[in-house]
């Protein structure tokens, strides 16, 4: 159980493990992060966890996209409209209350949504203050988020993922390994719940995970909180009733190393540790052989009571060798970017949800052409008449009179979102002495932003292409990291650069937001479309990229960097429809006004 | 209902804890927003403050649990004192905490028209909202910024003016809503709008420690509580009380605490060196230096006092380039060395 899982077979029989220790506590543990596409071995695991799941704990699946009253629980229109007064009807949160949740898709959830699970997870309970009802119903589950995105951008939620006892890799296992039954060794899974309770953890071993987690670069605290419920769940299963090392080394290695953000290096700096620094691991590369990690711990199989003085480092080594193989190169791109401090849930980042207009309020209307009825508000205005209207036609059952002046919509913000997308121009030319302006000025636009609350999103081009820094987000602090760990230097891509602009501006709007493109750049490319370095073909496919913007009726602002207003830049501009702003003359407030015009504008 | 972690037995967060209980002493303070990490336990904080709190005296059967001091002349409909019903009684509550869940609609927070009367009865009866609930205690919105922005504009609004008034469907009623706002939010999923900002009268950062020691202990506790709540508590339970009578003692004396001129002053050039917008910040510098005094028993406002409140009162409040994220901390830091030197 001990050896280390950079072995593919190993990876499945963790695996296996996983479920049998999320299935013997899955409300204690949160729950488990699987990533894998769909596929068969996803399949077999779904299948295998289902088996082992307590009799009679109900599982429900969360549907993408689901309501929130359908997921909170709200009013039940038919029982309410039938019967004649308010009945409510559960959600999805409290109907799998003692149970286990599958959310497929799990990197697609919406904010909203990932903020209500992670307050059920929580709490323990679901607390409804809507449609005219209060209703407080237990909520205990397990979470079994399926996260099938690709790449290290698509990622379930850190929030989410946070919360999540263990997280799994099985786009890593092959399918012929996950054909192999572990039947041999069947735990009995109702014995070990009922044990587990008085199944204890020492100190020390609980301090070792946490200076595990420390030296991973985890910063959260729950993940050895939950390492440390893993280790126990791990010691039930043995027949033990104090945690022993082999179980904190399968916690840590299931709970801390897909959560580690660097590789262990100064795993003893810490005032505390008493142990000699010298007797530090060395921090094993990724892709270290699996018999290169000490695995001493056999030597304690016997002895239950003694605590080895090594033990941080047991632990440590144990979560050093199943680091997921890619994590550098992983760390490496999601830190360049942002330019700071890893966070808690890994690499990946939230999306902001796209919102379609936000309801702000109802207005007396029939619900004709796309209008939406509030029904609850229909009622609302309909009630007070309701014993008038029997009187007056007679009628004696309970059936809720309701006309056509009682009929309430929904009315929504009238203004569409705005995104701004900026393609800042990062490279050698003359944009390299001016780029501090152009932060600047972004800045200077970005307060803006934060103030109407627009979305941003961030391009910088220059050497080889255009890279999306910051995709659309609402979080300023994101934005200025961003910014701030720009680079320059390199030649101009501008061609790439605006294309990568039209392709953000396009998916806001499919998104149903308001695109305005910000180009910041002397104009002068010198990349073409296919990489090669000519200034001829540079600017002739930067004309063509300008073009093709211009051909979609995007609202879009040129700040020219160079130092005197260039005609090369100003004919871009004419062919992107764009406005053009000569920075030289021009000041930082005087461009975020003209943006601000430009998003008025589009707003309309 | 589970027993919430003691507050006594949160380990750090010494900003967070500092600023509930000055909140608690001095519920005019105007609202705290608390900003920071994910699993930094700013949820049990708050969670673990209602268990501590001292109980009230409230009217029976007022839905808005007046105080029967009032006699109810500030009360609302419903309320037996404000309607002058003969024998209306009193007796002790527990200070109301109310959560404002994520995708409460905007009528259960003000409250609307009561729908089951309505349409069984034919009859017009307001129904408190969550407003009414934390009158004279706590509200508190986890995630505020996800919030959608009319709801906090109308949350902030009440707090402010400490009225609530409903005109909808027919319904027209206002009741008071004294409450202290507690907003907790991670500002990588979205911030809140500059002009709430300054609307919040503390603001606190919390981060998660960094040091092994303190990290190692919040692990050790958090498990401990988690495997027997109740023997947690139990070991708790002394400081808890303690807490408690010290938060009484410092309610007790707050209107006795004395801010001297010199003071006022230092508060007054403190906010113009920084620059603070209005004198919401002023204000709320002395008020939170005048419970900070009241807790730690001391007569008069003082450079000390003054000094501990000033970031918590002052940071959210810098004219700034919202984008400057290195700075308002360090910012007041200075300031007070500035102001303090002489």
């Amino acid at each position: 159980m001990n050896t280390p899982a950079a072995d593919p077979a190993e990876l499945w029989a963790d695996a296996v493990l996983a479920a049998v220790i999320f299935a013997i506590d899955p409300i204690g543990l949160g729950g488990l992060l699987v990533r894998a596409r769909s596929g068969p071995v996803r399949d077999r695991w779904c299948q295998l966890l289902g088996t082992l799941l307590a009799p009679g704990a109900p599982t429900r699946r969360l549907p993408l996209g689901i309501t929130e009253d359908r997921l909170l629980g709200g009013l039940d229109l038919t029982a309410t409209l039938s019967s004649g007064r308010a009945i409510a009807e559960r959600g999805v949160l409290s109907a799998v209350d003692g149970g286990v949740l599958f959310a497929p898709m799990a990197e697609r959830l919406e904010l909203q949504c990932v903020a209500h699970l992670g307050a059920a997870l929580d709490t323990g309970r679901v607390v409804v203050e809507r449609d005219g009802l209060t209703l407080v119903h237990p909520a205990h589950f397990g979470l079994v988020a399926l996260d099938e995105g690709i790449g290290p951008e698509e990622r379930t939620s850190p929030a989410l993922a946070d919360r999540l006892a263990i997280h799994l890799d099985l786009d890593q296992v092959r399918s012929q390994d996950s054909l192999q039954n572990e039947e041999d060794e069947r735990v009995d899974l109702a014995e070990a719940r009922a044990e587990l309770p008085a199944v204890t953890i020492p100190e020390a071993m609980l301090d070792a995970l946490t200076q595990a987690a420390s030296a991973l670069g985890i910063t959260s605290l729950r993940a050895p909180i939950l390492a440390a419920k893993v280790a126990r769940i791990s010691a039930v299963i043995a027949g033990r009733s104090v945690v022993e090392v082999e179980d904190a080394e399968l916690a840590a290695r299931l709970v801390l190393s897909p959560r580690a953000t660097r590789l262990p290096s100064r795993v003893e700096d810490e005032p505390e540790s008493q142990d000699d620094p010298e007797a530090t691991p060395p921090a094993p590369e990724p892709e270290a052989e699996p018999n290169e990690a000490p695995g001493p711990s056999e030597t304690e199989e016997d002895t239950a009571g003694p605590i080895p003085e090594v033990l941080p480092e047991l632990i440590l080594a144990a979560a050093a060798a199943a680091l997921p193989a890619d994590l550098l190169a992983q760390l490496s791109q999601a830190r360049e970017p942002r330019g700071a401090k890893p966070t808690g849930g890994g690499a990946g980042a939230a999306r902001s949800s796209p919102h379609r207009g936000r309801r702000v309020g109802v207005r007396r209307g029939l619900p004709i052409a796309g209008q939406r009825l509030n029904v609850l508000e229909t009622l609302r205005a309909a009630a007070p008449w309701q014993p008038l209207r029997r009187q007056e036609r007679g009628e004696t059952s309970g059936r809720i009179l309701i006309r056509a002046d009682d009929f309430r919509i929904n009315r929504y913000q009238e203004h569409a979102e705005t995104t701004t997308i900026f393609a800042v121009d990062a490279s050698g030319s003359a944009a390299l002495q001016r780029l501090a302006e152009a932060k600047g000025a972004v800045e200077q636009v970005l307060a803006d932003c934060y103030v109407r609350r627009d979305h941003v999103a961030l391009i910088a081009f220059r050497g080889e292409g255009a890279a999306l820094l910051l995709p659309p987000t609402r979080s300023l602090v994101r934005a200025k990291r961003s910014l701030a760990g720009l680079p320059g230097g390199g030649a101009t891509p501008l061609a790439a650069g605006i294309d990568a602009a039209l392709q953000q501006a396009l998916d806001a709007r499919r998104r149903g937001q308001t695109p305005v493109i910000v180009v910041i750049s002397d104009g002068r490319g010198n990349v073409a479309r296919d990489g090669k370095r000519t200034r001829v073909d540079g600017e002739a496919d930067a004309r063509l990229a300008a073009r093709t913007a211009g051909r979609f009726g995007l609202r879009a602002l040129f700040i020219d960097t160079s130092v005197r207003p260039n005609a090369l830049a100003q004919s871009l501009a004419a062919e992107m429809n764009a406005r053009y702003l000569a920075l030289p003359h021009v000041d930082p407030g005087r461009v975020a006004q003209e943006l601000r015009r430009e998003a008025e504008g589009a707003g309309r | 209902m589970a027993l919430p972690f003691p507050f006594t037995a949160i380990v750090g967060q010494d900003e967070l804890k500092l600023a509930l209980q000055l909140a608690a002493i001095d519920p005019g303070l105007g609202g705290i927003l608390v900003f920071g990490d994910r699993g930094t336990g700013k949820s049990t904080a708050i969670r673990a403050l209602a268990a501590l709190l001292p109980q009230i005296s409230v009217v029976d059967g007022c839905p808005y649990h007046c105080d029967p001091a009032d006699r109810g002349r500030a009360c609302g409909e419903g309320c037996p004192a404000h309607e002058q019903r003969p024998g209306w009684t009193s007796s002790l509550q527990a200070i109301p905490v109310v959560d404002l869940p994520l995708g409460a609609t905007e009528d259960r927070v003000v409250g609307a028209l009561d729908l089951e009367l309505a349409l069984t009865r034919g009859q017009k009866k307001f129904a408190p909202g969550l407003l009414a609930r934390a009158h004279r205690g706590f509200l508190y919105i986890d995630e505020v910024n996800l919030l959608p922005d009319h709801l906090v504009d109308l949350l902030l609004d009440v707090a402010a003016s400490g009225e609530n008034i409903v005109e909808r469907e027919g319904v027209s009623v206002r009741h008071p809503a004294r409450f202290v706002l507690i907003g907790s939010g991670n500002p990588e999923e979205g911030e809140l709008r500059p002009q709430l900002l300054d609307r919040f009268g503390l603001s606190v950062d919390v981060k998660t420690p960094q040091d092994l020691p303190t990290r190692v202990e919040v692990v050790r506790r958090r498990t401990a509580f988690d495997q027997d709540p109740q023997a947690f508590w139990e070991r708790h339970r002394a400081s808890e009380l303690e807490c408690r009578t010290r938060l009484e003692a410092a309610r007790g004396r707050l209107s006795k605490v004395q801010v001297p001129d010199a003071a006022l002053e230092r508060a007054a050039v403190l906010c113009q060196q920084l620059g603070t917008d209005g004198l919401r910040g002023e204000l709320t510098l002395i008020r939170g230096a005048r419970a900070f005094a009241s807790l730690e028993g001391v007569t008069a406002v003082g450079d000390r006092e003054l000094r501990t409140i000033a970031g918590l009162a002052l940071r959210h409040r810098l004219r700034r380039n919202p984008l400057d994220d290195a700075g308002s901390s360090a910012r007041v830091d200075r300031a007070i060395a500035e102001v303090f030197a002489t």
